[in-house]
């Protein structure tokens, strides 16, 4: 370990193996691309506020084949939809989620002094690299990037033109790259845990990532494989997805046919749905973490939400066609995929009821990352709520493809779990810097945040009730979406506006690097073993080799002098 | 004219819609006062338990039964929804076409970025079609020598449908995948290239309506627009007969 020290800079900074450096690289890129994917999404919502005008100032730095005098091309509209989707979850919030929080705090938080591969870890996160460098590439290709949605359905992304190619490049990637993460979480998370640390004492965050870790490592394989049976539709003849007959633009297509475009359909979603809970479940583990700190008492129902959070792992492979209810499947299918839906809601009901009664009783310390993981919940009941009329096939036949679905999962995972990363930065800053982040910043970003993204989902519900199909270049086109256009005004304001309370925090961010408040290991207050290490703590992590004596989550135990037990105190305080 | 369309569902002019819609206000009831119960006790908890000179946290981690009793009802009540509403409804939709001798046939056949309408005309059979007799002039690929096509009838974005007659639509797509998606119909099928789907319907009222693609289907997705017209028997025999 000495040797490490003398790393030139190339090594220790960039082709590191120190997880945590890793984990700040995934941490880095993951924001980056955040940032990247809403600046899309802010560039659409002009074209559906405003359709077909010009959009002022940045639309002519595009190319005429981009925006046309300014005014944004159907194409490249919808290039800019698929790849803010693609963009948001595979290069965005799974990395952040995952491959950052999870990279840097899962081995700091079982006491081991890196990941069980360290190498394979650097190998995950250039291969994600790799990824995200073919994805932003697909943008300058002729044609442009990817066009046929996030979810890529053959025949319309067999046909599309070469950024389809460079999407599903891509994407083989991206999965490889979790793929090999997840393998090294769970060796990491099975054979490293401290002396003392039993599956029962583990921090509900780590649970998440290990669950996390299975899902990722059986759900991915299945759309990898469908990603490369795509690319040799596209470019060897195959026909997996494509049947015979197809005509386009009055012409016959030549291929052998005798696909099934449904079967991409099975494949993605198998991926996919695995995928909502890929995203979710770290996001819980965050809060959860930040909940038992700052209400200075136990989680209510520990073993319970374990217990939830493996039966959703398990129920997350079985729900995956509910999102292909009016592919013509037959009831007796969709109703076992309504069945199965229904039960995955119970769990997922289990964890955040728990969450919520860990309030009670406590004594709330409304710092700013107790700010983001209470706002947490409520949306994330919004977001579980409203998956019941999509989970139902008799209320599916209305809402299908409509801005209900967009509001719904953005409930998930814009104010859900975007506020729970957020939190998760704001609490660990410390941790890795030494540093705190300013109260005040973080208030500004919290409020600002957290009204304006209401502000932008809460009227796509409106939306979807009315009819408004998702992925409309101009809305305007059809009778039954004009009423709501004034909505997507306000959406689109809403949206900018979002954009600019970004600043407070990114200020924050570099701000506080430099001068933030200096702070000493423990800031919070904390119990589990991250906080038994130097802030930030040095390459191998710990000064000596931790020893677990209780559970997390010891807190405010009668009759001690501090309200908070430390995982790894020997003796009572 | 009446408003078909405003800020909440569209108006319904379809003989199953109503249940569908119930279903759907059933359903915002339900989360509505989940919801709110839910909040009121949340923001009561987060007041009362606020960190304050003097205030100390319990240590306790089990100190609620009600739960228990809210999952099993949250279940209770899905299962309720499943059993008497969603299955019934869905199976009602899917599986019970209305008898053919009643029932007017159409085919619908979706592509970038039209709707195909073909009617089998008087004699009820639809003539043969084939894929490399499809041009401009002849969108569905329909072959005249058939007998069978002599009187069939193809439109472009327009179905028209006799109010109180039940309509059996077989949908499919030439190209990609598109949404037959009829709003004021509670109707949305997917239109699979490769295979045809079944949908059926009856309109109980008349009046100029829309067909929408649910579907992303390329650039012109978003103008892929229909027009869904629904008049007196008369009028739409009318109609077939002007189109001839």
């Amino acid at each position: 370990m000495t040797g490490e020290h003398n790393l030139p800079f190339w090594r220790k900074y960039i082709f590191s193996i120190d997880h945590k450096v890793i984990g700040i690289q995934y941490a880095i890129t993951g924001l980056l691309f955040l940032l990247f994917g809403f600046f899309l999404m802010m560039m659409m919502r002009w074209q559906l506020a405003y359709p077909g005008q010009p959009l002022p100032w940045i639309g002519h730095l595009f190319s005429e084949k981009a925006m046309l005098g300014g005014v944004m091309l159907p194409e490249f509209y919808n290039q800019l939809g698929a790849m803010h989707g693609t963009i948001m979850v595979f290069l965005g919030v799974v990395p952040l989620a995952v491959g950052g929080f999870g990279n840097y705090f899962v081995p700091l938080q079982i006491g081991a002094p890196d990941m069980a591969f360290p190498k394979l870890n650097m190998v995950s996160y250039w291969v994600y690299f790799i990824g995200g460098v073919i994805m932003i590439v697909s943008f300058f290709v002729p044609q442009g990037a990817a066009q046929s949605g996030w979810t890529s359905y053959a025949p319309l992304a067999v046909i599309a033109p070469t950024g389809q190619t460079l999407w599903l490049l891509g994407m083989v990637c991206l999965i490889t790259s979790s793929l090999l993460g997840s393998i090294n979480f769970i060796t990491t998370i099975v054979q490293l845990r401290a002396d003392g640390l039993s599956f029962f004492r583990l921090p509900f965050f780590v649970w998440a990532q290990f669950v996390t870790s299975f899902l990722l490592l059986l759900a991915f394989p299945p759309l990898e494989a469908a990603g490369v049976l795509q690319l040799m539709d596209r470019l060897a003849g195959t026909s997996f997805f494509m049947p015979s007959g197809l005509v386009v633009s009055g012409k016959v297509v030549e291929v052998s046919g005798g696909g099934n475009p449904v079967l991409w359909q099975h494949l993605f979603w198998f991926l996919a749905h695995p995928e909502v809970y890929v995203l979710i479940l770290p996001a819980m583990g965050i809060v959860c973490e930040i909940i038992a700190c700052n209400t200075r008492k136990p989680i209510y129902g520990y073993k319970g939400m374990v217990y939830s959070v493996i039966f959703i792992g398990f129920m997350s492979f079985i729900v995956w066609a509910h999102h292909m209810f009016l592919t013509g499947m037959g009831t007796k299918m969709s109703a076992f995929f309504q069945i199965t839906t229904m039960i995955i809601s119970i769990p997922s009901v289990v964890i955040l009821t728990a969450l919520v009664l860990s309030l009670w009783g406590g004594s709330i310390r409304f710092t700013v990352p107790m700010l983001f993981a209470t706002a947490f919940l409520p949306m994330f009941g919004i977001g579980g709520l409203t998956g019941l009329p999509l989970g139902l096939t008799a209320s599916d036949i209305h809402l299908h493809d409509t801005y209900y679905v967009i509001g719904h999962f953005h409930y998930v995972v814009a104010p859900g779990t975007l506020l729970a990363l957020f939190a998760g930065i704001y609490h660990w800053f410390p941790k890795v810097t030494g540093r705190k982040m300013s109260d005040f910043l973080g208030k500004i970003h919290f409020w600002l945040s957290f009204l304006l993204m209401n502000g932008v989902f809460m009227p796509m519900f409106i939306q979807g009730l009315a009819g408004v199909s998702r992925r409309l270049w101009d809305p305007m086109q059809y009778a039954h979406a004009q009423p709501t256009q004034p909505l997507n005004v306000f959406i689109s304001i809403c949206a900018w506006l979002l954009g600019l309370a970004q600043i407070p925090f990114i200020l924050n961010f570099f701000w506080s690097l430099i001068w933030g408040k200096k702070t000493d290991q423990n800031p919070w207050q904390a119990t589990t073993l991250e906080w038994s290490a130097p802030s930030p703590p040095p390459h191998g992590n710990f000064e000596h080799v931790p020893v677990v004596y209780r559970g997390p989550y010891e807190y405010s135990i009668p009759g001690q002098r501090n309200d908070f037990w430390p995982q790894a105190m020997k003796e009572g305080n | 004219m009446e408003k078909y369309y405003g800020w909440g569902l569209p108006a319904d002019i379809s003989t199953h819609g109503a249940a569908i819609d119930r279903l759907i206000y059933v359903l915002h009831g339900f989360m509505a006062v989940l919801f709110v119960g839910w909040l009121i006790f949340l923001v009561i908890t987060l007041v009362r338990f606020r960190a304050r000179p003097g205030h100390q946290a319990v240590y306790q981690s089990n100190h609620f039964k009600a739960p228990t009793y809210l999952e099993v009802g949250v279940g209770l009540f899905e299962a309720f929804l499943l059993v008497g509403f969603s299955f019934p409804i869905f199976h009602q939709y899917r599986n019970v076409p209305p008898p053919r001798d009643q029932a007017m046939e159409v085919r619908i056949v979706a592509e970038q970025f039209a709707w195909n309408i073909h009617y089998p005309g008087d004699d009820g059979i639809f003539g043969k079609t084939d894929i490399h007799l499809i041009s401009p002039a002849n969108p569905v690929g329909l072959d005249r020598s058939d007998p069978a096509a002599k009187d069939d009838i193809t439109t472009v974005n327009q179905l028209h449908t006799p109010v109180h007659k039940p309509v059996i639509a077989h949908l499919s797509s030439k190209d990609v995948i598109h949404s037959f998606f009829l709003p004021v119909m509670r109707v949305k099928q997917d239109m699979i290239p490769g295979q045809t789907v079944d949908t059926w319907f009856e309109a109980k009222k008349m009046g100029n309506f829309e067909i929408a693609c649910a579907q992303l289907c390329g650039l012109g997705h978003y103008r892929m627009r229909g027009f869904f017209i629904v008049e007196t028997e008369d009028k739409f025999k009318e109609w077939i007969n002007q189109m001839r």
